[in-house]
């Protein structure tokens, strides 16, 4: 499943970064690496963007950017 | 102690992602001992403080908060050329401070590996040491230190604890010899690099008076950062000196070759530094086996939440922004009160004369026009400071994200175009948030679009004079009040639609993602907030003082010159002559005398105003009369809106003069607005006693001034934040176009209607 299908309060492991751009590669910078875990916090008003918590921190991406990373729950 | 008379000062950079309290450090460290310039060609600030330990002086730069080495616009860039020795302007470091985040170790060590490759001696400090003990957090220094092979120091900067560690250990290592770099990639990185690097540099050497290298760093970089900004940049430098294309294919086969051995480029450098990071942080680094759920946790979700953080977030943008407003009314009213003071004695003590009326009309009354809005910048910074340094502003980007998506903007644009209604200044200098360049620069030119309180005086005259107190929807609204709140409606949409435009044409390119990270709250530190709010007030001081100064001169200048007396008062002088004389004649407290003086004053109003109508900007505002014409203005409005250039609001006491009141006209004193009112309702057609002011003419020139770009100042801050005269040009020329534009439509079709 896609990393911006989580619902609010589930967890998932990273399984690939896909982009051909450059967003892959500043995504993995902050950290988001395949095996990782990741949880959704919430989504701001309207549903966009989402609030993410890693590695100890919190990280907030676009549905667009969260649909760049496969994750398996 | 020995004591060495030929130390020299080394130079030492301090490196840190944004939000692990670097600017902190630096404040501490440097304290008041500190230069802030700018390096040509991007919008960092260079700033460099002197810090002595031991006897020992060092220059510390401070370099922008990053998360990682790996630049992607000319702005990054500047952090590896200074740490790479390659800018004349800075010296090549003798040692890095990393400040890393304790409680978020994890993400931070990222650039720390990336610091630690480059051979550099290196402190790293654990900033926010308190925060992740309180954590529950545990970090074995010693065995941190032995694994990056560099001292690690435990710091808590706001606390102003472990500085005196941190500088002992400055001053040890910047002692030692350059530690080997330590590289988390894998073997087979390392030997392309170093076969990239010898194809590079080895034709390099063939003409010696261009000899250039490039460092292995850098190699590094152009063999991961494929199709990025780095390689252009790179592939760019390197064809100075050698086949460009060569290296382009030898670049291509690397990276296949690496794919091939399971080491895909970019990929494989995130892969193997967090790898590292993993490994490094083993036994480390010890955590609460259950995070308490922390307080910061609870606000969190208030503060984002669907409806709570957004009631919350427009409650505090109307607090900040009744607080701008009312709070600065108190030093306004001082600055005002100064500078009417200053000049008021410069009269008394100069002979009226061009160089009285330079210093009291020229140099004081423009740049106190603009120092009058000093107290608001200034608190307007102080706001924006206070939400940076407690991590709300992030949270601000995240909730009106949406919102600006739909303009083609993100999030942290908000904020900025919020503050341009206070002051565009502020807004503008605010936009540094914004790191994806098109955004920033549409965010900047939209700004002045804003309604910002200089205009004010300008609708509070006109609206008082010419609109109605009409009760509109059964007493819920009035027609004044809508007529204001129309003129900050025009400025928005205005703005949404060039916003808009801007993204499609101009500044096209596809929507930047959205990677912010949100910071932990944190109590924000007075010092901190006052140092910023000081350092942003003061740079616009600087920047902006004196070219307003110059731009005032010369307004000035086209107002009073030619001054030619024997045109403009001579036909007057018997008449004032003879009204003198009969003044003096009556004793002091004759009723008719104070009549008489009145009539000098008029008089003395009525010269002012021909001298105004024969100034140079006067023929100039006759000679291009027809251009107004479509607007519904005669030569005497043209003419001051000229003159409002360096400020908006200064069109209110241009009016004044022009129209025989004399420059003292205060919109909110109301003896004064009331003869600035009848002065305006009274004014005709040169020539004819057809009235000048209308509605549509009142509103023509309310639309003309909710569009215009009347602002030398934000100009000069648009200069200094996009670093060319291009953008500021630009945003005068399409915002004077829309504001012509609005106002012939507005008059055209308004007086239509009114008939």
């Amino acid at each position: 499943m896609l990393l911006s299908e989580l619902t609010i309060g589930q967890s998932a492991r990273v399984e690939s970064v896909i982009d051909d751009g450059g967003l892959a590669a500043r995504l993995m910078e902050m950290g988001i690496i395949p095996g990782i875990e990741l949880r959704l916090i919430g989504k701001a008003p309207f549903g966009d963007p989402l609030e993410f918590e890693l590695r100890g921190y919190r990280l907030s991406l676009r549905q667009r950017e969260a649909e760049c990373v496969t994750v398996a729950p | 102690m020995t004591t060495n008379l030929a130390t020299r000062t080394l130079t030492v950079a301090l490196l840190g992602n944004p939000n692990v309290g670097k600017s902190t450090l630096f404040n501490a460290l440097a304290g008041v001992r500190q230069r802030v310039g700018n390096y040509p060609g991007v919008t960092v600030d260079k700033k460099i403080g002197r810090l002595t330990v031991d006897g020992q002086p060092f220059d510390v730069v401070d370099l922008p908060g990053t998360y990682s080495l790996a630049p992607r616009s000319p702005d990054e860039m500047v952090a590896v050329d200074v740490l790479l020795g390659r800018r004349s302007d800075v010296a090549p470091p003798d040692a890095v401070i990393c400040i890393v985040d304790a409680s978020n170790l994890e993400r931070n060590l990222y650039l720390a590996s990336q610091v630690l490759e480059l051979g550099l001696p290196t402190v790293l400090a654990l900033n926010m040491i308190d925060v992740a003990r309180a954590r529950g957090v545990q970090i074995d220094i010693q065995q941190l230190s032995r694994r990056l092979g560099v001292p690690v120091v435990e710091l808590a900067a706001h606390r102003r604890e472990g500085l005196d560690r941190l500088k002992h250990a400055l001053a040890h290592v910047s002692q030692t010899s350059a530690p080997q770099p330590l590289s988390p990639l894998p073997e087979a990185v390392a030997v392309e690099v170093v076969q990239l690097s010898e194809q590079l540099n080895a034709n390099s050497s063939a003409r010696e008076e261009t000899r250039q290298t490039l460092p292995r760093y850098l190699v590094e970089r152009l063999l991961i950062d494929a199709g990025g900004y780095t390689e252009q940049v790179l592939l760019a430098d390197v064809a100075q000196w050698t086949n460009r294309a060569a290296v382009e294919s030898e670049l291509a086969a690397a990276r296949s070759r690496l794919r091939e051995v399971g080491c895909p480029v970019p990929a494989i450098e995130p892969i193997s530094r967090y790898a590292w990071i993993g490994r490094t942080l083993d036994g480390v680094i010890r955590r609460p086996s259950q995070t308490p759920k922390s307080k910061g946790d609870v606000l969190d979700r208030l503060l984002t939440h669907k409806w709570w953080g957004v009631l919350i977030f427009v409650a505090l943008m109307v607090v900040i922004f009744q607080s701008v407003f009312s709070w600065a009314v108190p030093a306004m009213d001082l600055i005002d009160g100064g500078v009417g003071w200053v000049s008021g004695h410069l009269e008394r003590l100069l002979a009226e004369g061009p160089l009285a009326s330079l210093l009291i009309d020229g140099v004081l009354a423009g740049v106190g026009g603009v120092l009058v809005f000093l107290p608001q910048i200034f608190i307007l910074f102080f706001f924006l400071a206070l939400l940076e340094d407690c991590g709300y502003m992030a949270r601000a980007a995240f909730l009106m994200d949406k919102l600006m998506v739909h303009v083609g903007l993100s999030g942290k644009s908000f904020v900025p175009l919020l503050s341009s209604f206070a002051c565009a200044i502020p807004g503008i200098m605010a936009t540094r948030v914004i790191e994806n360049p098109r955004d920033r620069l549409t965010t900047i030119l939209v700004a002045p679009l804003m309604s910002c309180s200089a205009r004010l005086p300008v609708y509070t005259l006109l609206i008082a004079a010419f609109i109605p107190q009409r009760a509109l929807l059964s007493g819920w609204v009035g027609l004044q009040g809508l007529v204001m709140a129309s003129m900050y409606l025009l400025g928005i949409l205005t703005a949404v639609v060039v916003a808009l435009l801007l993204k499609r044409t101009l500044l096209r390119g596809p929507t930047p993602p959205l990677v912010m990270e949100l910071p932990a709250y944190k109590w924000p530190s007075p010092a901190n907030v006052l140092y910023r709010m000081g350092e942003r007030g003061w740079a616009f001081v600087r920047r902006a003082g004196t070219l307003i100064l110059a731009v005032s001169i010369l307004v000035w200048a086209g107002l009073y010159f030619p001054r030619d007396s024997e045109q403009v008062e001579a036909p007057l002088a018997p008449q004032t002559q003879a009204l003198t004389a009969k003044a003096e004649s009556l004793a002091e407290d004759d009723p008719q005398r104070a009549e008489i003086e009145d009539e000098l004053r008029e008089l003395q109003n009525q010269i002012d105003a021909a001298y105004v109508r024969d100034s140079y900007l006067g023929r100039v505002g006759r000679a291009i009369e027809p251009v107004f014409h479509p607007l519904g203005w005669d030569w005497k409005i043209g003419c001051a809106v000229i003159a409002s250039f360096p400020a908006r609001e200064v069109v209110v006491a241009v009016l004044g003069v022009i129209y025989e009141l004399g420059s003292e006209v205060d919109p909110g004193d109301e003896e004064s607005q009331t003869r600035m009112t009848a002065a305006l309702r009274s004014a005709t057609w040169e020539g004819s006693n057809r009235p000048v002011f209308t509605i549509p003419v009142a509103l023509s020139i309310m639309v003309f001034f909710a569009l215009c770009a009347q602002c030398a100042a934000t100009l000069v801050v648009m200069r200094r934040e996009t670093n060319s005269w291009r953008w500021p040009l630009f945003a005068f020329t399409y915002m004077t176009t829309l504001a012509y534009l609005g106002a012939l439509i507005t008059y055209q079709v308004g007086s239509r209607i009114a008939g």
